[in-house]
């Protein structure tokens, strides 16, 4: 009988074990285990969240692939292009090893694109530390931002934005999700299958080596903590054979003799060849001995299971290799042919000439499925109640004044200049809106069409309640890109939770999808592509659960473009919702947060005012009567109004007084609201087109200062601390 | 008229440079393989940037070897005009066209940012800019922290060959405008006849105006003019 250490090792459950061998109706062997705990990992297999995945809104009238199908998701954004993009998380890695951790998440990411014939064009991230109190932490943060700066700068893709976003919850798991975006054209997607047998299964790129053996197991273990000196877990990346990999890849990928091309990522050869052949209802033959490796005895266990970086699997007709293997050759890249994909539906793997593992594909594709609301039954959520300070409800400008100049040493507020700083932004010379904004915006040229992008999360809100947590995060992200004119066509997520298998991470992860699902009806976009990483524990609890959307919208080239920042003093200022935030709108700020240190209180969105707010803001842009426009989040409507002077020097004088709730109103974070600036002359075509929703003119932009009926902020100060960055040099 | 733009493996700005020069400019542009042995009749050779055989070894080392390099030096000593952009000033440093070294950045960290640049305009390369002129062209690099011995620098100096200093919006070249370490702010500099120039901003960068900036076409435009 197997031992439990062993099953510990592989993240296989005794319950998952004795499942395997009723349905192989036997014992399996080492080698087979091995693939097993891969395939059967939360990371391949799904098996806690793959009936959530099934819920999911998936496709709109522009989608191509279906979700999960493929590398990526593709969506059709007409003349003849598809846009392909993905997000995925490398969190446990980058808590091992910061550099290579980060590195190699974005190594893997841009793989996936490329996978679908796809030119990789942009690149963002979402990155969660702790505070930056520990030498540790610092440690951690700087690593992999110089981790994806050192591995993304060398590709020649820009990186366009995200965010990067301190919480104490991420002491122990550090979270690093990057996001590809490719261009490709509609009738040139490469799928991750092959056609028919005889099919050749052909390895590309770096040559195995006995790195990241278990990373996808580990991906899964509640004991990741444990493994932290199995330093062989987490890869090595070299970006300069990554880039060419895509350059070779995407040259073949216009050769007909190519059939299908897949990434080898988590899980190596095992996920890689294995789905291939799923995918083509197709059996494989596998030989171990042709796969070019670094070390010599390398077993067939650590040849399927290895994670070395920069793999690519390719399927070709047979005998018609000549061609791909001389543009290989022309990239000095090696390539061996390693199987053959044949009838059936058995993957059979050789040493040379000996049978090492004969296994049914369809048994080790098909992992338990978990019910996580079975799970999630006896979890009670329990709301803290918002307790305010006195003197939050008190007016004394004193005390507003040392609020306001303190919060602008958040490194959650202040500029992430320092960080994207070290991304190169610019390459592909098609960056028309920078980091630093609500979105990025890109041109695609020869097209009539821009791009927009942002990468967004807000792990506070989903801690109160996960499922309005969730409909705020989509709502937000289509907000960043509505405010720039663009409209939301596609969504890809990034789930960071904590134990699935535990009541908590359940029902957090279950009221997630919950609000997703409702929030991408109401705003009819689907997520076409996403990632799960569970297990975020640490010693005694788990991350805040952090949901990520990437979201993807489009305007045409004509688009006037504005961003966040006022361009003239005497412009007037409008706001669409709520001036003043609510008491209730501290419920989880960055205010409640680094003042009183808790989260807690009630949040809430209605939906269908949001959806309407977008419409309106967005053809507000597209009339190109205004010159700037930023969603309101984070730190309120004062850090918004002091973030839109800072660019251009200039400040805002308000026509009205700060009521007695001085925090709740200027703090409070509220949803639904957007201010922008505008002509006076403009007031007119502005009212006409607003006509149906709430709007007020609320006062100007100015030389300086932000100023309000009853308190002048003297905007210099601000100015110099939000761009002076984080507490510490990262 | 005809512009080669050379290829090696892990060059990333050769389509950012034909872009520039072949779609926005109207200049009829080629790329050379690294692999090549001819310069295919090409009037004007760009080395663009990126990072030619991942940057190891030390950056542009290993591209200094590299079979069309032999072609691009005979060119280069017999007067035809080369622009090393980026890694390709790297490249022609380690080629001995030009003097001096590229340097990790005074920071240790990459750079990506718009940055200004005062122009002497006493050039093949700059002769459509004004004396002076400030422009904004974007810099992406980790290395580019220029560096010669004493005699190398006031040679360049007093021979008027630093082309493009960092420098502030108004054309204040401080060590506060200074983004890698450069010695006196050095951005760009040509050859001893004239006719090499390396730089490290990216003019191909600032070809257009939608993009931030098309200060970055003056260079194609002077050269270019100077066939005419």
């Amino acid at each position: 009988m197997i031992n439990e250490e062993t099953l510990k090792e592989l993240a296989l459950s005794k319950s998952e074990y004795e499942l395997i061998v009723k349905r192989l109706d036997r014992e399996p062997n080492e080698l087979e285990l091995g693939l097993f705990g891969a395939l059967w990992s939360e990371h391949c297999g799904y098996k806690h969240t793959k009936k959530l995945l099934r819920s999911i809104k998936s496709t709109s009238k522009n989608t191509i692939t279906e979700a999960g199908a493929e590398n990526a998701g593709a969506i059709n954004i007409g003349s003849n292009k598809a846009i392909v993009m993905k997000i995925e998380s490398h969190n446990h890695p980058s808590a091992i090893a910061p550099y290579e951790g980060a590195a190699t998440g974005v190594g893997g990411i841009v793989r996936d694109i490329f996978a679908m014939g796809a030119r990789p064009i942009a690149l963002l991230n979402s990155l969660r530390f702790s505070n930056l109190k520990s030498s540790r932490n610092i440690q951690i943060a700087k690593g992999v931002i110089e981790g994806i700066s050192g591995y993304g700068n060398c590709l020649g893709i820009p990186n366009i934005g995200g965010e990067c976003f301190f919480d104490e919850s991420y002491e122990s798991n550090p979270l690093v999700n990057a996001m590809c975006v490719g261009i490709v054209d509609n009738d040139k997607i490469l799928s991750a299958k092959a056609e028919r047998p005889g099919d050749l299964l052909i390895i590309i790129g770096a040559e195995t080596g006995r790195d990241g053996i278990h990373g996808a197991s580990g991906l899964a273990s509640q004991n990741f903590e444990e493994t932290i000196e199995l330093r062989s877990a987490v890869q090595v990346g070299n970006p300069f054979l990554e880039k060419l990999l895509i350059e070779a890849c995407l040259e073949i990928s216009n050769l007909k003799e190519l059939v299908g091309m897949q990434d080898c990522g988590a899980a190596g050869i095992t996920s890689a060849a294995i789905e291939m052949a799923e995918r083509s209802n197709l059996g494989l033959e596998i030989d171990v001995s042709k796969v070019p490796v670094r070390e010599s005895s390398m077993t067939p266990y650590e040849i399927m299971l290895s994670e070395s970086q920069e793999r690519m699997l390719i399927a070709v007709k047979e005998n018609q290799y000549k061609d791909i293997f001389s543009v290989l050759e022309k990239w000095d890249l090696r390539c061996s042919i390693i199987g053959k994909f044949i009838d059936g539906n058995e993957v059979i793997i050789y040493n040379k000439k000996k049978i090492v593992s004969k296994t049914s594909i369809e048994v080790l594709t098909s992992p338990p499925e978990y019910d996580l609301s079975k799970i999630a039954n006896s979890y009670k959520i329990h709301k803290s109640k918002l307790s305010l300070k006195d003197k939050y409800n008190s007016f004394d400008m004193k005390i507003i004044d040392s609020h306001l100049k303190n919060i602008f040493n958040s490194n959650n507020i202040v500029s992430k200049k320092s960080v994207y700083r070290k991304y190169d932004h610019h390459v592909q010379t098609n960056t028309v809106l920078e980091p630093g904004s609500d979105s990025a915006i890109i041109r695609i040229k020869n097209t009539d069409k821009y791009l927009l992008f942002s990468c967004d999360g807000n792990s506070r809100y989903s801690l109160i309640d996960p499922k309005i947590g969730a409909e705020i995060n989509i709502a937000e992200s289509c907000r960043n890109i509505s405010v720039l004119g663009g409209e939301p066509i596609a969504l890809t997520d990034g789930l960071n939770f904590g134990d699935p298998s535990k009541p908590k991470g359940a029902f957090q992860l279950i009221e997630t999808f919950n609000g997703f699902n409702k929030a991408c009806d109401v705003f009819d976009i689907p997520i076409i592509s996403g990632n799960a990483s569970l297990y975020n524990e640490g010693h005694n609890s788990s991350i805040n659960p952090t949901p990520i959307i990437g979201a993807m919208g489009i305007m045409n080239n004509k688009t006037k473009i504005i961003s966040k920042s006022f361009k003239k003093s005497g412009h007037k200022i409008g706001i669409i919702g709520n001036f003043w935030g609510t008491n209730i709108g501290l419920s989880g700020s960055e205010f409640q947060s680094y003042f009183d240190n808790k989260t807690t209180g009630d949040i809430s969105i209605d939906l269908q005012f949001e959806k309407h707010l977008q419409y309106s803001v967005r053809n507000l842009v597209r009339s190109g009567l205004i010159e700037s426009s930023h969603d309101l989040s984070l730190g309120g409507l004062i850090v918004a109004l002091v973030v839109s002077s800072e660019k251009n020097h200039l400040g805002v004088e308000i026509e009205k007084s700060v009521p007695k709730n001085w925090a709740g109103a200027l703090f409070g974070e509220d949803q639904s609201r957007v201010i922008f600036s505008y002509d006076e002359r403009n007031y007119n075509d502005i009212n006409n087109l607003l006509i149906d929703i709430e709007w007020q003119q609320v006062g100007s932009v100015t030389e300086k200062n932000i100023k309000f009926e009853n308190i002048l902020f003297e905007s210099e100060t601000l100015f110099l601390r939000y761009n002076k960055g984080f507490s510490t040099d990262l | 008229m005809k512009i080669g733009i050379v290829v090696f493996p892990g060059t990333w700005s050769e389509s950012d440079t034909h872009y520039a020069t072949n779609d926005v400019l109207g200049i009829n542009s080629e790329y050379i393989w690294h692999k090549d042995h001819s310069l295919k009749d090409t009037d004007i050779i760009i080395l663009p940037g990126g990072f030619s055989y991942g940057d190891y070894l030390r950056t542009g080392a290993i591209a200094s070897f590299s079979p069309i390099m032999e072609k691009v030096i005979l060119f280069a000593k017999s007067g035809g005009p080369v622009i090393g952009i980026c890694n390709g000033f790297q490249i022609l440093c380690e080629s001995n066209l030009l003097p001096g070294v590229l340097m990790r950045n005074n920071s240790l960290s990459f750079v990506c940012e718009n940055s200004h640049l005062k122009v002497n305009n006493d050039s093949l390369f700059t002769n459509e800019y004004k004396q002076n002129q400030v422009i904004k062209i974007p810099i992406s690099h980790g290395e580019g922290n220029y560096q010669a011995d004493k005699k190398t620098i006031d040679e360049l100096e007093d021979q008027n060959r630093v082309i493009f200093r960092y420098s502030s919006e108004i054309g204040e070249t401080s060590l506060d405008n200074n983004p890698n370490g450069s010695i006196n702010n050095i951005a760009g500099i040509v050859n001893r006849e004239g006719n090499v120039l390396g730089l490290m901003p990216h003019p191909e960068k600032a070809c257009e105006k939608l993009i931030g900036s098309d200060d970055g076409l003056g260079i194609f435009n002077s050269i270019v003019k100077s066939f005419v």
